[in-house]
């Protein structure tokens, strides 16, 4: 026990003098979190859009003023044809075309219907889809609004039609943030560089120095070795998550809304196995470069594809999607945010957090096992 | 009483032998010098007889326990400072010897005994906070070394530890090896420098893997080497040593320092014959030329090039 006390001191001692330490566990989380934040935004917001206004009055204009004031739809043309329109469309200067007919406003007086057109570049499917729904939304609640002050108008009794108009809601992320959805699971992410990434480097340089095999001399048992090495890499990992946290909080108003206790455990059941990876790159690996390859290749890049963090594990073929199960980060991301964004607790996360638990032990035993073969 | 004992101990690395069938013993309290080229195998024997790597084959009493079935019990009766720098630089002189006394579970008065026999040895008394790493190269060996046997052990390997050191802060570490010997720790150590094997007390030469020669340095030039070394002094030496090779009178030539060594059977026909064919010949003009005894260098040369 002393002896591993021994150890967690001079690693510490290690971290004080090495700025590049303090730089890893305290800016690069942040530094991470407001890059991947604004760059995972995937809202669909601002869709630049050229308008064709062959009615020009100001029934048109009203609509084009709404448009603008949503926030989902950013006017940066007015043309005069479907010519011009392709061609912004084909440069990828707009997203959406929206025409109006020359009789908008007349046909609206007369009580008709009036006919828009709306155009959409569809080679990104997902946003396509996304704005029209919105164009089809805003379009609908204009329409609305001008047959009901239209009857305002002809001094007659009131009589409101019952419109029923389907609201779709989403719980827990009310505007379907992507950020709110991705910022969460970057907390895996960063617990992978600070855990695997500082673990294996750290064991190698060991190597890599020559105070290794000085240690291995030494009574120091194979097992007090592992635990004196990763008790530290542990507490930084925690110290990294509160960071994370904070800042999320600050930064992008993301607040915990379940159990921060619970976060905490599930943590540390998640750094266990990416302890494990490391120590197992850190037995395969001579050299803290390689180390660093084979981190970020054989353990990060997979983990980060086939976890569901970027895209949709649904979508992925049968063989990849069985893989996934083995993929630590993969239920961690599913704690994460239900913890964080919906507030659940053990009741419901229970499985994950169990399996979590039981692939950290593992793999860490496998690999300490293999670690202390190699040494002896 | 053998403190180390060496038998049949045989180290593959797949197909390539670094440490081929080698057996010796080593006297308790003794300074053992194990000498090599480049490659020989010194750091892999020393490797196994401290139990980091397991033979293929053999076995070898270290401290009187077996490295094969008690490399636990070997580790604790050893120190051993391997070739390449074995303490933290990133840790002050203090922390190291903190850190590697604690992991040898030393406490209380005996540690601080130690710790102060350690800095006293070093020459870091008041310079307890210096990083490691800023440390002259003489003053980081004697602490590594004071460090590698800071538990007191019965017995240490030192893997090269002069290599890159200046000759006086080379002399004074040899003082300090002598002092532990006094003190009757057993030191086993490898070294490049043969004028360093004549402060052991024992030696042996392995080359390639396989043991070539082994006892005291005037055994060594006695035993090993039955014919005369010719030492010869002259201008455009490399030119006259070029010249000698042809003869077959002269067995071997080296170059020592400015001066050449030949090596022949017969050290006063040999001396008229170089006298005649340099200065009459080819008209060197030839300083000094001596029958001496030959060097552990010489018996090495001869040694390996036999071999
Ligand atoms: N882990 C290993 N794997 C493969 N070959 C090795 C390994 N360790 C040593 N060798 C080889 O074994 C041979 C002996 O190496 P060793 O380090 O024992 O030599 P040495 O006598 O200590 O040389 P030096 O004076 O350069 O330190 C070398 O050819 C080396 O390449
Ligand atoms: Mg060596």
């Amino acid at each position: 026990m002393n002896t591993i006390l021994h150890f967690v001191k001079k690693e510490f001692l290690q971290f004080k003098r090495d700025p590049k330490m303090f730089i890893i566990i305290l800016f690069a989380p942040i530094v991470q979190l407001v890059f991947l934040g604004y760059a995972a935004n995937m809202d669909v917001e601002n869709v630049k859009t050229a308008i064709i206004d062959r009615n020009r009055t100001t029934e048109s204009r009203l609509l084009i003023e709404k448009l603008e004031q949503s926030g989902y739809f950013s006017i940066e043309y007015y043309i005069n044809d479907y010519k011009e329109a392709e061609k912004l469309i084909e440069k990828g200067k707009v997203i959406c075309v929206l025409s109006f007919p020359v009789d908008f406003d007349t046909k609206l007086s007369r009580g008709e219907s009036a006919q828009l057109q709306a155009i959409f570049d569809g080679s990104d499917g997902n946003t396509a889809s996304i704005a029209a729904g919105y164009m089809i939304k805003l379009v609908a609640e204009h329409s609305q609004k001008i047959v009901l002050t239209a009857r305002d108008k002809s001094g007659k009794a009131l009589l409101i039609p019952a419109t029923i108009s389907a609201e779709t809601r989403n719980w827990y992320n009310p505007t379907l943030k992507t950020r709110n959805f991705m910022v969460p699971a970057i907390v895996g992410l960063l617990l992978m560089i600070v855990t695997l990434i500082l673990t294996s480097l750290a064991i190698v340089k060991e190597k890599e120095i020559g105070t290794m095999e000085q240690l291995i001399v030494t009574p120091i048992k194979p097992h007090q070795l592992i635990i004196g090495k990763l008790i530290p890499f542990t507490i930084l990992g925690m110290v990294s998550v509160v960071v994370v946290l904070t800042a999320m909080r600050v930064i992008f108003n993301i607040p915990v809304r379940g159990s921060i206790l619970l976060l905490f455990v599930s943590s540390f059941f998640y750094v266990l196995s990416l302890l494990g990876f490391g120590l197992f790159i850190s037995t395969i690996s001579k050299t803290q470069q390689q180390a660093m390859m084979l981190s970020i290749f054989v353990v990060m890049l997979p983990m980060t594809f086939l976890s569901g963090f970027s895209f949709p594990i649904e979508n992925m073929p049968y063989f990849i999607q069985m893989v996934s199960y083995l993929i630590p980060l993969k239920y961690f991301i599913v704690i994460i945010r239900g913890i964080i964004l919906k507030g659940v607790g053990i009741g419901i996360l229970w499985d994950e957090i169990l399996i979590l638990f039981l692939m950290g032990i593992t793999i860490l035993y496998f690999s300490s096992k293999n670690f202390q073969k190699k040494i002896n | 009483m053998h403190s180390i004992t060496v038998n049949n101990l045989t180290k593959k690395f797949g197909s390539f032998v670094s440490v081929d069938n080698i057996s010796f013993n080593v006297k308790e309290g003794e300074i053992f010098g194990f000498l090599g080229a480049n490659g020989a195998g010194k750091s892999t024997t020393i490797r196994m007889l401290c139990g980091i790597l397991e033979p293929t084959s053999g076995d070898a009493l270290v401290g009187g326990f077996s490295i094969n079935s008690e490399p636990d019990k070997v580790k604790s009766s050893i120190g051993y400072m391997s070739q390449r720098f074995s303490l933290y630089n990133d840790l002050t002189v203090q922390e190291n010897i903190d850190f590697f006394g604690g992991v040898y579970g030393l406490s209380g008065s005996n540690f601080r005994e130690r710790k102060n026999w350690v800095l006293e040895i070093a020459n870091l008394k008041g310079k307890e906070n210096l990083l490691t790493g800023l440390l002259p190269g003489g003053i980081k060996q004697r602490l590594a070394l004071g460090t590698a046997v800071i538990h007191n052990p019965k017995i240490v390997f030192l893997d090269e530890p002069t290599s890159g050191v200046d000759p006086i802060s080379r002399r004074s570490f040899w003082d300090l090896i002598n002092q532990l010997s006094e003190e009757g720790t057993t030191v086993f150590v490898t070294t490049h420098y043969l004028e360093e094997a004549e402060f052991c007390n024992n030696i042996i030469l392995i080359n390639a893997g396989k043991l070539v020669a082994e006892g005291t340095s005037e055994e060594l030039k006695t035993n090993y080497i039955n014919h005369k070394i010719i030492d010869i002094e002259c201008d455009r030496t490399v030119e006259a040593m070029e010249i000698l090779e042809k003869e077959t009178f002269v067995l071997d030539t080296s170059i020592f320092g400015n001066n050449l060594h030949i090596s022949v059977l017969d050290d006063v026909s040999a001396k008229k014959s170089v006298l005649a064919l340099l200065e009459g010949k080819h008209s060197f003009r030839i300083r000094k030329i001596d029958t001496i005894v030959p060097t552990l260098e010489d018996v090495f040369i001869h040694l390996i090039e036999k071999g």
